[in-house]
């Protein structure tokens, strides 16, 4: 049987079930909230974030998998633009862009210019410091890394900040060759 | 219809802040668990019903209140209603929801390889999971009513699965 096409992340998130958006947005924002009073440190939070996004990530790419159909990526530079197109579309309904490559294309940026996560967010004087976000990057970071790829996922820029964009650097470290645990001609 | 997300964003997102606070923050406290779960709740309830009501005019009483968490609160929520509702006339109200969408959708989540596991050791976990996941609506509901000036105690009886009844008895 000829394997199925890959499809858009348009044509994904519109055959998914999908629910009301301030749900999402109110309940991170009171994860947030509810951890800075718990852990004190804004520098803990980020960290926490960052693991259940983790967490979130090692799950998450069973379902991209499944839903997206696509097939191995030849190199990084696909991969990213995968990520953008199809990962941030299926799930958060919003496009993100690649840019910023270095030479060896082992580096690059994710942006985003449209963050269901921040609807409604202000953040006060006294959580500077504070990577509000930091689950997306977890999430990145846990997803690639059950596709056999160690990524570093870190905030270049953040609208909470005051920058004008969201941008995500993701940088590739290693990449683990899969190894299968039968031969091919099996 | 305004903004939506993929639903499994906020299943992954309740499934994973449960686990942080039930495994790794709180992992031999569950009644701490439960109540920062339920904490994370009342916040988003009280910050929904704000946001549901602004256009809308007070309710001239209990009954009315409740009805709206029925009717319009759990359909901006669940895009469906609760299914029964039942009240002693005292401050106690029942409301059932037949098929709780987030139960439905977590207890296949929490054990693909078991789901239909008969060991009372796995049955009697995935009801402790179940019922830390129910601190939040419970959370939502009392939060949501706190909002509209009734305070009051919120609780989940998961006897009559895949059905959900939240309890709610309003302070005197």
């Amino acid at each position: 049987m000829a394997p199925a096409a890959p499809r858009t992340g348009e044509a994904i998130f519109a055959s998914v079930e999908r629910v009301n958006a301030e749900l999402f947005t109110l309940t991170y924002g009171a994860i947030v909230r509810q951890l800075l009073t718990d852990l004190e440190e804004v520098e803990e939070v980020n960290k926490q974030l960052d693991q259940m996004g983790y967490n979130i990530g090692i799950r998450l790419i069973d379902e991209f998998l499944a839903k997206s159909n696509v097939s191995r990526c030849v190199d990084f530079k696909e991969t990213a633009e995968v990520i953008a197109k199809v990962g941030f579309k299926m799930f958060l309904g919003v496009t993100a862009s690649v840019t910023n490559w270095d030479a060896e294309g082992t580096c690059c940026s994710i942006v985003l210019e449209d963050n269901p996560l921040v609807d409604f967010v202000e953040l006060p004087d006294t959580c500077q410091g504070l990577y509000y976000c930091n689950i997306l990057s977890g999430v990145v970071r846990g997803a690639l890394e059950m596709v056999s790829m160690k990524t570093e996922v870190t905030w270049i820029r953040d609208m909470l900040r005051g920058d004008d964009a969201y941008e995500l650097q993701v940088k590739l470290l290693k990449q683990v060759p899969e190894e299968y645990p039968y031969k091919d001609d099996e | 219809m305004g903004r939506e997300v993929s639903e499994s964003c906020i299943d992954s997102l309740l499934t994973e802040m449960v686990s942080t606070y039930c495994n790794r923050f709180y992992a031999n406290k569950p009644e701490l668990a439960a109540r920062r779960i339920e904490a994370i709740g009342y916040q988003v309830g009280h910050q929904l019903s704000e946001r549901y009501t602004m256009e809308r005019p007070r309710f001239s009483d209990h009954l009315e209140a409740i009805k709206f968490i029925c009717k319009d609160f759990w359909s901006e929520l669940f895009k469906k209603q609760i299914d029964n509702l039942k009240t002693n006339h005292r401050g106690t109200f029942v409301l059932q929801d037949n098929r709780f969408r987030w139960l439905t959708r977590m207890s296949i989540d929490q054990s693909p390889e078991n789901g239909a596991s008969e060991e009372p050791s796995i049955m009697a976990d995935n009801k402790a999971v179940q019922s830390m996941h129910l601190y939040f609506p419970c959370g939502i509901i009392r939060g949501a009513l706190s909002n509209l000036g009734i305070p009051c105690a919120v609780s989940a009886d998961i006897s009559n699965l895949p059905a959900c009844s939240f309890v709610v008895r309003i302070k005197a």
